[in-house]
């Protein structure tokens, strides 16, 4: 509750146990879990610092100069480290702790203009670093501090607006607002290929699904399904070559919507998902064996996130209509959210099993059981906390 | 002479014209006017000839005209037409010779003109005609020089144009280069000033900050507080404090251990890769050596193979194992001369299929100009040929596939079938007929022979038989003869007896019987003991007898060969029945006959045979 400066937490197995942290005055405007659990991290308004709440022992501790940015804090995957970005004389910092004492291991400057995101490799050795969208720079430093790489694709344009590590920690993918994904190689930190996102696709090898509404129409001409629920949807396959629908970006706005601004690898590192903002409705799966594109989905609305199975390379899409879609190299389905109301699917999240998947709406969510006949089942339940 | 005779010929006067024009002198001579004939001789002389040729010379002026005409042959080197004239004042002769041979020379000297003229003219014709054809040639260059200076001047005139577009298109590229510098420049200084700003920004809002940090941290806040159910609190109440100092150093072991790990994980991955790398490049180059080394036997080149072999020198040394284990490191030197090895032996290859593909192109050039063609007339000679054959091979078989389904399919006539049937088979079955009847031949040849063998056979038993019963006689009277001199011999008179009666026809048959070897004794042996067995006792013998008995032995020692089945059958059964062997060949004749036939007699002497099978 970032309004009243409030974090309530609830225990899963002790439904008795709950806790209730007030910051009070310095405002809430972030708030997430450490990686064991026992620690929730606070970020005061304004950013003015980070207030560290251990559960366990009700010890605090704060971190100065936190740096308000998109991805400000990073904690390694294997739950050691924290890394966080802090800016003091308009110089950026990147501060590493140890999660389990939250001791300050290692301090040192970054060579960017304005960082905008920090980001540990999934073997928890390599920070991947970026700047501000005014300047394309990516580095790269090892848990020690030391600067291992810089990689820069082009300047005086907007450089890069998303990147993410393979789960392998081999590729780095970094989506740039010219539309294109370079993959950059762990040995040589240099660019292995770049994966481009035109609107109009003629590889013949590539398979684009397009979803189609099924409407089925009665005998006397009125819709066969009640108005108020939406229509049934399918995939069907359009052959190439295709076009799709793209979006003129304002020019003169903020935030303009082009650019990769979605990335994903699937967790066997073999495929990796985009988005490019400039097309909003496609989702473009690349192969990485053969580092080529291998499958379009193209939705009828825009795609507003997607999120690949923690266990097998099984992608769910949702697109803010009440349907959630399933693709996996097998095929793809998309599947009708059950209940009343219109249940607008804005955001999606799998369990660590891969057997079931939580779908968010504004105040409610969705837990969506994904047995092993593929069949979705779905069970709906008030959305409890803003976590 | 001055009469000048007007012409009042019509198809003169056009000449009259002419002539008037060129009358200049008063006194007018045969000679002028001849003259003026002459000029006016291009007109067709066709319808003036009579006219012409009479009009030079009439009866009047005969002397004047032979005047003249000397003098214009003399002066045209002509011998004289007048006699050789004795004096001035008389009348020179007309040299009738003379003239003739003029005339002669004339016709010969226009001839000459003529033909001379011809060749003028058809000169003239054809230099006529080289200059009009020069002067054609001429224009149509004129025309070509024409036409490619235009186009000379249009490619000009492009070229220029063109050349104006690149410079244009330059001064573009310029421009917009410029242009992008200028903006790279003007953002560029933009961006220092936004970074000047921002930092500035930046600083008043740290210190904004700071003050509310201050402000915050002052204020102590009680409503900052943390309420947690059941928590795991200190033994003191207090709240547990941040360990911060101790452990620093722990962590940074623990954090350079996980480097470590990280950096000795993909190491060992980029080692696993290099030698799988490794273990690939040498079994390439492995097979690349496996695959030049037959081709090196054969000099293509010579400076690859000098190459080649060094390279197979170098490869082949004895110390390949060591080789591969020093592989296996991966210092600089080995991994240099590894790639360098595969480098070359690339090179190798990559020359003999070259090599290899310009012989085949040149085959295929070589092939294509000389030989092809003629192997191509030689194939399809023999295409045809073949194809005939074919041809001929089909109608063959379909005709001979007619035959036979006409042969089953004809149920019609029994005659022709019945006639037919047989039709393939006609000839062997006639050469079998003929085998057969010739076989029928010998059975009936050779029947008669039995019969004639048999009548034979027959009838010399007969004579035996007659033959023995004189014998027989003569051998009593003989014996009658001698009988009174002594009884001794009583047994062998019964043995001469039993022997004669008994085997006269053995004897004979053993006495018709050509000699031959000992080779089928039992035939007549056993059969003569089984009859002498018989009549032993009742004959006796003489010295005589003895030796008509050691002949007889003798002779029963001779085989009995050639004799036809029907007769040997029953001398071996008899000497089956007999079932005494006979020994001949052990049996010598002797003289002294009647120990021997005794003993011969009353012993049933176990004779063995020889040869006996």
């Amino acid at each position: 509750m970032y309004k009243r400066g409030l974090v309530q937490v609830w225990s899963l197995e002790q439904p008795e146990w709950h806790c209730r942290i007030d910051e009070g005055s310095a405002g809430l405007v972030a708030s997430c879990w450490s990686p064991d659990g026992r620690h929730i991290l606070n970020t005061t308004e304004f950013h003015l610092r980070i207030t560290v709440w251990s559960l366990c022992t009700k010890s605090v501790s704060y971190i100065k100069y936190p740096k308000a940015c998109q991805q400000g804090i990073s904690f390694s995957r294997d739950g050691r480290y924290l890394a966080l970005a802090e800016r003091r004389d308009c110089k950026d910092y990147v501060s590493i702790f140890v999660c389990s004492d939250w001791q300050l291991l290692r301090h040192f400057d970054t060579d960017t203009q304005d960082l905008a995101g920090i980001e540990w490799a999934p073997n928890g050795c390599v920070l991947a670093v970026w700047d501000t969208c005014l300047e394309y720079k990516v580095l790269l430093y090892s848990l020690d501090g030391r600067q291992l790489a810089a990689y820069c694709a082009y300047e005086w344009s907007l450089g890069v607006k998303s990147v993410a590590w393979s789960p392998s920690s081999q590729f780095l993918a970094v989506g740039s607002y010219d539309g294109k994904v370079r993959i950059l190689n762990h040995v040589t930190w240099k660019m292995l290929t770049e994966f481009a996102h035109p609107a109009a696709i003629s590889d013949p090898r590539v398979v684009v699904y397009k979803e189609a509404e099924k409407s089925p129409r009665g005998a006397l001409g009125r819709p066969a399904c009640p108005s108020f629920r939406a229509a049934e949807s399918k995939y069907e396959i359009a052959a190439v070559p295709v076009s799709l629908q793209t979006l003129k970006p304002a020019a003169d706005r903020a935030n303009p919507k082009i650019g990769v601004g979605l990335l994903a690898f699937s967790p066997d590192s073999y495929f990796l998902a985009t988005r490019n903002d400039n097309v909003p409705n496609a989702v473009w799966v690349w192969d990485m064996q053969k580092l080529r594109l291998f499958v379009v989905l193209e939705q009828l609305g825009p795609v507003r996130s997607f999120q690949w199975d923690p266990q097998r390379p099984r992608l769910a899409i949702c697109s803010g209509g009440s349907k959630v879609y399933l693709w996996s190299p097998a095929g793809c389905v998309s599947v009708q959210v059950p209940g009343e109301g219109d249940f607008q699917v804005l955001s999606l999240c799998w369990h660590v099993t891969g057997a079931s998947l939580a779908l968010l709406s504004k105040d409610h969510f969705c837990l969506c059981f994904l047995e092993t006949e593929d069949e979705a089942d779905g069970a709906i339940g008030q959305l409890g906390a803003h976590t | 002479m001055g009469d000048w005779m007007t012409v009042t010929d019509p198809g003169l006067s056009s000449e009259s014209k002419n002539i008037s024009q060129y009358t200049s002198e008063t006194k007018m001579s045969p000679s002028s006017l001849y003259l003026q004939k002459v000029l006016c001789s291009s007109i067709p002389l066709s319808k003036n000839v009579h006219s012409f040729f009479s009009a030079f010379c009439t009866e009047e002026n005969i002397e004047q005209s032979i005047s003249y005409l000397d003098q214009e042959l003399t002066t045209f080197g002509f011998p004289s037409l007048y006699e050789e004239s004795k004096g001035k004042e008389t009348k020179r002769e007309l040299n009738i010779v003379a003239v003739l041979n003029c005339m002669n020379e004339l016709l010969i000297r226009q001839r000459k003109n003529l033909l001379a003229q011809e060749n003028v003219e058809t000169q003239n014709l054809k230099l006529g005609s080289d200059m009009d054809h020069l002067q054609s040639c001429y224009a149509k260059l004129k025309e070509q020089l024409e036409t490619s200076r235009r186009e000379m001047i249009g490619l000009q005139e492009r070229d220029r144009q063109l050349q104006c577009k690149n410079r244009n298109l330059h001064q573009l590229l310029k421009n917009e280069k410029d242009e992008v510098q200028k903006l790279q420049n003007i953002i560029a200084s933009r961006a220092t000033q936004y970074n000047h700003d921002m930092k500035r920004k930046e600083r008043e809002y740290n210190k904004l900050k700071e003050r509310l940090h201050q402000l915050v941290m002052n204020k102590k806040d009680k409503r900052i507080a943390m309420e947690v159910l059941n928590y795991v609190g200190r033994a003191d109440g207090k709240r547990g404090s941040w360990r911060t100092d101790k452990s620093e150093a722990r962590n940074e072991d623990e954090m350079y251990k996980i480097l470590l790990n990280d950096y000795e994980y993909r190491q060992k991955q980029i080692l696993m890769e290099n030698a799988e790398l490794k273990k690939v490049l040498q079994q390439m180059k492995k097979e690349m050596i496996s695959l030049l080394s037959p081709q090196k036997q054969k000099p293509i080149e010579k400076a690859d193979d000098s190459t080649g072999t060094g390279i197979s020198d170098v490869e082949e040394d004895p110390g390949e194992l060591s080789r591969e284990s020093i592989w296996d490191l991966s210092c600089e030197t080995v991994r240099e001369q590894l790639t360098n090895s595969i480098r070359k032996q690339w090179r190798i290859l990559k020359s003999h299929v070259e090599k290899l593909d310009n012989q085949v192109s040149k085959v295929h050039l070589e092939g294509f100009n000389d030989e092809d063609v003629i192997s191509r007339q030689d194939h399809e000679e023999e295409t045809e040929k073949l194809e005939l054959e074919i041809q001929q091979c089909k109608e063959m078989i379909k005709t001979q596939q007619q035959l036979l389904q006409q042969q089953l399919a004809t149920t019609c006539d029994d005659d022709t079938t019945s006639l037919l049937q047989d039709c393939y088979l006609l000839e062997e079955k006639e050469r079998l007929k003929e085998e057969w009847s010739l076989f029928k031949e010998q059975k009936k040849n050779f029947e008669k022979e039995r019969r004639s063998f048999t009548e034979a056979a027959i009838r010399l038993g007969l004579e035996r038989k007659a033959f023995e019963e004189e014998r027989a006689s003569w051998l009593k009277q003989q014996f009658l003869n001698m009988t009174t001199f002594d009884h001794q011999n009583s047994e062998n008179v019964r043995l001469f007896s039993a022997f004669s009666g008994s085997s006269d026809r053995d004897n004979l048959t053993v006495h018709s019987r050509p000699r031959q070897k000992p080779y089928r004794v039992s035939n007549g042996s056993p059969i003569c003991t089984s009859k002498l067995t018989k009549s032993l006792p009742a004959s006796p013998s003489t010295s005589d007898f003895c030796q008509t008995r050691s002949c007889v032995s003798e002779h029963s020692s001779i085989s009995v060969l050639n004799m036809t089945p029907e007769e040997t059958r029953p001398n071996q059964v008899g000497g089956e029945c007999a079932n005494q062997k006979w020994s001949v060949a052990s049996r010598p004749a002797s003289q002294d006959g009647c120990c021997s036939e005794c003993s011969w007699t009353s012993t049933n002497s176990h004779v063995e045979k020889d040869g006996l099978p």
